[in-house]
């Protein structure tokens, strides 16, 4: 596995370039999360429109894999269903085996076809103390989605 | 140059070829160590100051040979000076919990650092809680020295207590501690040192440091985890109460109460770590045989070599003093546009072995401006091959990461 893999193009344009990040004027949602390891940090705002996910905005510091895994969250979550985005997370965490044996297939011919993006933040999987960068968005995700936040 | 290489054979850990720059958070074992450990285990070991066989004399003889032989290479006047803790976090909360909330009350203050490590800050924390004392703090000037002019003016009747680290885990700075002590005292405040650096890096002579009580851990001096040592002046442990209670610590016990034994077993509740100070013993003979001045000097040339060249790897900011006046072998650094965790990765790829993160010194950190950094520690096994490799990685770093070159 080599550190090419890790640092595919699309995670540094992410890093570089964070999409939607900032706040949001009147959220509807908030949580915060920290990797008390390394210290990262992420705060997640949603608005709603009845069952959609409106607007994202993402905050925060960290190292490259947990920034850009949170910057193409959001991508992938504006404008979706709460039941479309528990299906993707459900495949995000696959990818990763965070939930141990994956049995999402990704297909190699059409890189992107199924997580678009995402799909760059495979290789992370062989680097296993980089496993909890990745995820930390994806957590905080969740957190803003439950119905108590 | 001092040349420590014929050392290096001693550290199995290292024959894989692991560029090791993390001696900082822990150090490697020699075989020596490895060996007075293991044909203790084997031929000597029973608990100790209980038994009346020969097996638990023998046992008890080796283990205060480790007590004494610690209070001779700290230049301690008297054994019962050396405490033996399970580090020198245990150690530091020693004297918060067992001195400061016998001393310390509302209206007290109790000094700190802006530079200290976690271990050195949180007890104080929860003891300044518990009695109403102040927590306050010598600041950092902005060239990574402790500022010795606000502390002077900071000192007054109400502080009892100052604690400064003795070698800077982050900056690498070793401050002043026997001007910060003598100022203290004038004070009639007692001084601590938290000397996890300190000490395996440059020794120490607790006479002349001028420190009432001296926290250190095996760990970080080529002995083994889980044993660490209290110093404290036979008058200032005389003050501290116990901190934990147990076997071992007592004179007499009856259903409502007991009596404390002696200094130092008072301290030492519980079996105590006797494998461990076997090992600390033979680390400490290991680092005599080398001498601290010249482990201290080897860490420096290196810390020197790496300074130079560092400056011209495009990208890097050294977090630190840039030149070697007072500091020891640390040095922390950031690299514009990568994230210390990623520099770490890429640098773990090329097989060096560095810390990255808040190196348990967030207050430091926020100070700095910074949220991480990534820390290359030397030891008496590293050479200027280590330092190749570093520089090879953060070269590599930067062309990842479109740096340049």
């Amino acid at each position: 596995m080599s550190l090419e893999d890790l640092y595919r193009e699309v995670i540094l344009d992410h890093y570089r370039n964070p999409r939607n990040k900032g706040h949001l004027d009147s959220p509807d949602a908030v949580a915060q999360g920290v990797n008390p390891l390394c210290g990262d940090e992420i705060t997640i705002e949603l608005n709603f429109d009845g069952e959609l996910v409106s607007a994202v905005a993402v905050s925060g510091q960290g190292c490259s894999i947990s920034q850009s895994s949170a910057s193409m969250m959001t991508d992938a979550i504006k404008g979706k269903s709460r039941t479309e985005i528990e299906t993707l997370t459900k495949k995000f965490r696959d990818m990763m085996s965070l939930d141990g044996e994956s049995d999402i297939e990704l297909d190699p011919e059409r890189p992107g076809a199924v997580l678009g993006d995402l799909e760059a933040l495979q290789g992370v999987r062989k680097f296993p103390v980089r496993i909890k960068c990745a995820s930390l968005g994806w957590n905080v995700l969740l957190d803003a989605l439950a119905p108590t936040s | 140059m001092i040349d420590l290489s014929h050392l290096k054979a001693d550290f199995p850990v290292l024959s894989n070829g692991v560029h090791f720059l993390d001696s900082g958070a822990s150090s490697q074992k020699p075989i020596p160590v490895l060996e007075a450990m293991d044909h203790f285990a084997r031929t000597s070991y029973a608990n100790v100051h209980r038994g009346a066989y020969q097996l638990s004399v023998a046992a008890t003889e080796a283990y205060e040979a480790a007590r004494a032989r610690v209070a001779s290479f700290i230049g301690a006047t008297d054994e019962r000076e050396v405490v033996f803790t399970r580090g020198a976090t245990t150690a530091l909360n020693m004297v918060a919990f067992g001195w400061g909330l016998e001393h310390l009350g509302p209206g007290d203050r109790i000094m700190s650092t802006e530079i200290e490590h976690h271990s050195n800050l949180v007890p104080w924390q929860m003891v300044a809680k518990r009695t109403g004392a102040v927590l306050d703090h010598i600041p950092m000037t902005d060239d990574f020295r402790l500022d010795l002019d606000a502390y002077e003016k900071k000192l007054g009747p109400d502080v009892k207590l100052v604690t400064v680290t003795g070698m800077s885990n982050v900056l690498g700075i070793l401050p002043p501690v026997p001007r910060i002590a003598d100022l203290a005292h004038q004070h009639g405040a007692r001084v601590v040192v938290d000397a996890a650096q300190l000490v395996p890096h440059s020794g120490v002579e607790v006479t002349e440091l001028g420190a009432d009580f001296v926290a250190f851990s095996s760990h970080k001096m080529l002995g083994p985890t889980g044993i660490g040592v209290l110093w404290g002046r036979l008058d200032a442990l005389e003050e501290t109460e116990p901190f934990e209670g147990g076997g071992e610590m007592i004179s007499d016990v009856t259903l409502f109460e007991s009596t404390w034994a002696e200094i130092p077993h008072r301290f030492e509740a519980g079996t105590p770590p006797i494998i461990q100070a076997i090992g600390l013993h033979a680390a400490i003979d290991y680092l005599d045989a080398i001498g601290m001045d010249q482990v201290f000097q080897h860490d420096r040339e290196l810390t020197e070599i790496a300074l130079d060249r560092l400056s011209d790897v495009p990208g890097v900011q050294i977090q630190g003093p840039r030149g070697m006046e007072d500091r020891g072998g640390v040095v922390s650094m950031t690299m514009e546009g990568i994230h210390a965790h990623d520099l770490a990765t890429i640098l773990d790829d090329g097989g060096v072995a560095v810390r990255a993160g808040h190196h348990c010194a967030k207050p430091l950190m926020r100070r700095m401006g910074v949220t991480a950094t990534t820390r290359a520690s030397f030891y008496i096994y590293n050479d200027e091959e280590d330092i190749d490799a570093l520089i090879r990685g953060l070269r590599r770093a930067g062309e990842l990461f479109g740096l340049g070159s």
